[in-house]
């Protein structure tokens, strides 16, 4: 199976995230360009962090107007997978492929910690090998992640069970205090209905390696070729 | 033309910049602020467009991409004329 990394003016989690997926995870990867229209027989689509053009007017809008968009875009509508993180989360919102919206962070800080998030849904393609309750240690790295919905859509993406992570304490509770940039609900990431786009927050490409003190955030990876290999037909 | 587009939180959202600017202001001492709320300003300049045109282009264009409509609303005037 083969992972493709979005780059955009203004990504830096892209080689972090590539290095990730070919030497740590052992997967064929490639390098996706925005102004390309060719997904390259992908079977992952992985929008990474950073700053796509600078986080000009808001955190992921003008991204989303990029050629490759386009073709990521229709890839999900085929059931292609995309995974978002961070700045690639914000885009998904933006494009519309998952519902909500970023406000600044609570406490209008840029916050850049570890944190925990506990696992609320393991029958997902990007949860399967891991647990429902799970805690998983990955670091977070944004200005805007304080996840926003409109009650209706919270109510919806409750009951699809479309919420994949929420912010927790170390004991897996989830509280106000863990909720460290004011999601609603406390959700760190989230999934469309159909189950094959999914965005959050946390850095899982930053726990990927014991040497950089965590290795949690493999089992997204991992549930994605678990996912992928077993039905071993692509999407697309 | 030159029309001036004001891209604001909706009331129904939380808007935590403008809060700590209403903070700040009663920290001054003007404690008749009861509401701050912050927003986006911009300014088009449209090229060979009449009023008509632009009545249906500028909403559009708020829509589309200056705004985003879950969270925020516009506002929108021509302050310029050919």
């Amino acid at each position: 199976m083969k992972f493709g990394v979005v780059m955009f003016p203004g990504s830096n989690c892209d080689r972090d995230t590539f290095h990730v997926l070919k030497d740590v995870i052992g997967r064929d990867t490639v390098f996706l360009w925005h102004k390309d229209h060719d997904l390259q027989g992908v079977d992952v689509v992985v929008l990474p962090g950073g700053f796509s053009y600078g986080d000009y007017l808001r955190s992921g809008a003008i991204a989303r107007f990029s050629p490759l968009m386009q073709e990521v875009r229709a890839f999900a509508r085929r059931g292609g997978h995309v995974l978002g993180i961070c700045n690639g989360f914000q885009i998904l919102l933006e494009l519309g492929l998952l519902p909500g919206a970023m406000l600044r962070n609570k406490d209008l800080k840029f916050l850049c910690q570890f944190v925990h998030v506990r696992i609320e849904n393991d029958r997902t393609d990007f949860t399967r090998a891991g647990k429902k309750g799970q805690i998983l240690r990955i670091p977070i790295a944004h200005f805007d992640g304080n996840y926003y919905a409109p009650d209706k859509v919270i109510e919806d993406i409750r009951r699809n069970e479309q919420i994949v992570f929420r912010y927790c304490n170390a004991d897996g509770k989830v509280t106000e205090e863990a909720n460290v940039n004011g999601s609603m609900d406390g959700i760190a990431g989230l999934m469309n209905a159909r189950g094959n786009v999914m965005g959050l927050m946390p850095h899982p490409e930053r726990a990927s390696e014991a040497l950089l003190g965590s290795e949690d955030g493999q089992v997204i990876f991992r549930s994605l070729i678990e996912a992928i290999e077993r039905k071993g037909r692509k999407a697309r | 033309m030159k029309v001036r587009i004001l891209v604001s939180f909706k009331d129904s959202v939380l808007d935590p910049q403008g809060q700590t600017v209403k903070n700040a202001l009663h920290t001054l001492g003007y404690r008749s602020v009861k509401e701050a709320r912050q927003g986006k300003v911009f300014e088009l300049e449209l090229d060979k467009i009449s009023e008509e045109e632009a009545r249906k282009l500028v909403p559009e264009i708020a829509h589309k991409v200056l705004a985003n409509p879950i969270i925020e609303k516009y506002t929108w005037q021509i302050i310029q004329d050919e």
